[in-house]
């Protein structure tokens, strides 16, 4: 890898401070906590909510996040009746301006077999119950949009400010495969 | 191409593996790759259609052994000797060859952009309107293709229309981008898993307009 590297900068195919600033853009800057801050801004204020569900690029991008160019972002709302699950048969697409880059799980074979044919069953690995007369939906990202879920805002919260929401918000509730809990709440 | 990729709806893959607290990346050499992978793509000489094709034409044993970025290393070698950017001899003795170095710039990136182009053509008409029957197509290109095998004969209803996009199994090849319409269609999870999955279930694909026809 390192050999490859330094053939590569040598070559002048690749420059090293580049390289160093790619790294730290996904190590530091681009991760969960900024799909979270977009989910709590959807809690607290219904208008932002309707903008992200119907242009969820120009919603995003009033927070600062902006995804890349032309890359489309879809957001699906989880609620009493539906629980939507993200998944990428084909490979390993994945919302990176809100959510980074995925976790080993979701580019597993486990998981991007079974999410499509068995979801109620992958959500209960995660120890997601979801009952009878919920409908789950499976999103498949075989294109080039990408999708976030917007999860239920747990009961229990309302006194909560937005920054404190947004602590509750993981990752895993983002790709569907799990809930937001309220602070001391049992997942 | 009927590849290991495919894999919607295999089964006996094994349980989720979950790490908690997981880093980033698991070693400092897939932050390199990654980057490299980054910095390459955005030189152009190969698209991310050809790209993802790549991958899927790894053996599918190694498809499976190879870990995430060690693929990534893997095709990004491939990639460069492919295209003229490295030489196999370059890549084994890990020495540019006389007269090789600094031949180009590189090209400084701080984005995250995937070069996508937009959605947005108004000349470009859909043959299919939210709410019709559709049936995805059964067919089975050797090529690259974004139609898996599990939705393949099956029907669905369009459900939105995303707007044009390039596409993949023509643009992997470097046969034209062929823009077309990409839809956003829903198949009953019974409609593609039989009576063992729930009747509420449903699975979203988006689908060129080339996979479908009427249903």
């Amino acid at each position: 890898m390192k050999a490859l590297e330094s053939l590569l900068v040598e070559k002048g195919l690749v420059d090293p401070a580049a390289l160093d600033l790619l790294v730290d853009t996904f190590e530091h800057r681009v991760g969960p906590r900024n799909g979270a801050r977009v989910v709590a801004r959807a809690w607290v204020d219904p208008a932002y909510k309707e903008r992200l569900l119907a242009d969820a690029p120009a919603a995003l991008a009033e927070l600062g996040f902006t995804s890349g160019q032309g890359e489309h972002m879809l957001v699906v709302e989880n609620d009493s009746k539906v629980h939507n699950l993200v998944v990428c048969t084909l490979c390993s697409c994945y919302p990176w301006p809100v959510l980074g880059l995925p976790p080993v799980w979701y580019k597993s074979a486990a998981y991007r077999s079974r999410a499509v044919i068995d979801p109620r069953g992958v959500l209960r690995e995660f120890g997601t119950e979801v009952g009878e007369d919920v409908e789950v939906r499976v999103w498949d990202s075989t294109a080039e949009l990408r999708y976030i879920v917007l999860p239920e805002r747990p009961a229990g919260t309302e006194n909560l400010s937005e920054d404190e929401l947004a602590a509750l918000v993981t990752r895993d509730a983002m790709v569907g495969v799990s809930r937001v809990t309220a602070p001391g709440e049992k997942a | 191409m009927n590849g290991i990729h495919d894999m919607g709806g295999m089964q006996d893959m094994g349980p989720i593996q979950y790490e908690k607290a997981e880093p980033v990346f698991h070693a400092a050499w897939e932050g390199r790759i990654f980057a490299i992978n980054s910095s390459l793509r955005a030189r152009r000489k190969w698209n991310l259609d050809a790209w993802r094709y790549q991958i899927e034409i790894l053996a599918p044993v190694d498809y499976l052994r190879l870990t995430y970025y060690e693929r990534w290393l893997e095709i990004n070698e491939q990639l460069l000797v492919k295209h003229g950017l490295v030489t196999a001899e370059e890549l084994a003795t890990g020495t540019p060859a006389a007269g090789s170095t600094k031949a180009v710039q590189a090209t400084r990136i701080s984005g995250v952009g995937r070069g996508i182009p937009s959605s947005h053509d108004p000349t470009v008409p859909a043959r299919f309107a939210v709410g019709q029957r559709v049936r995805a197509r059964n067919s089975n290109p050797i090529g690259h293709t974004r139609l898996p095998r599990y939705a393949r004969g099956r029907a669905g209803t369009i459900e939105r229309d995303h707007g044009v996009y390039t596409f993949p199994d023509t643009n992997a090849h470097y046969e034209g981008e062929h823009r077309q319409h990409v839809y956003s269609v829903r198949f009953s999870a019974r409609e593609l898993w039989g009576e063992q999955a729930s009747p509420r279930d449903s699975v979203y694909l988006d689908m060129w307009d080339e996979y479908l026809e009427r249903a």
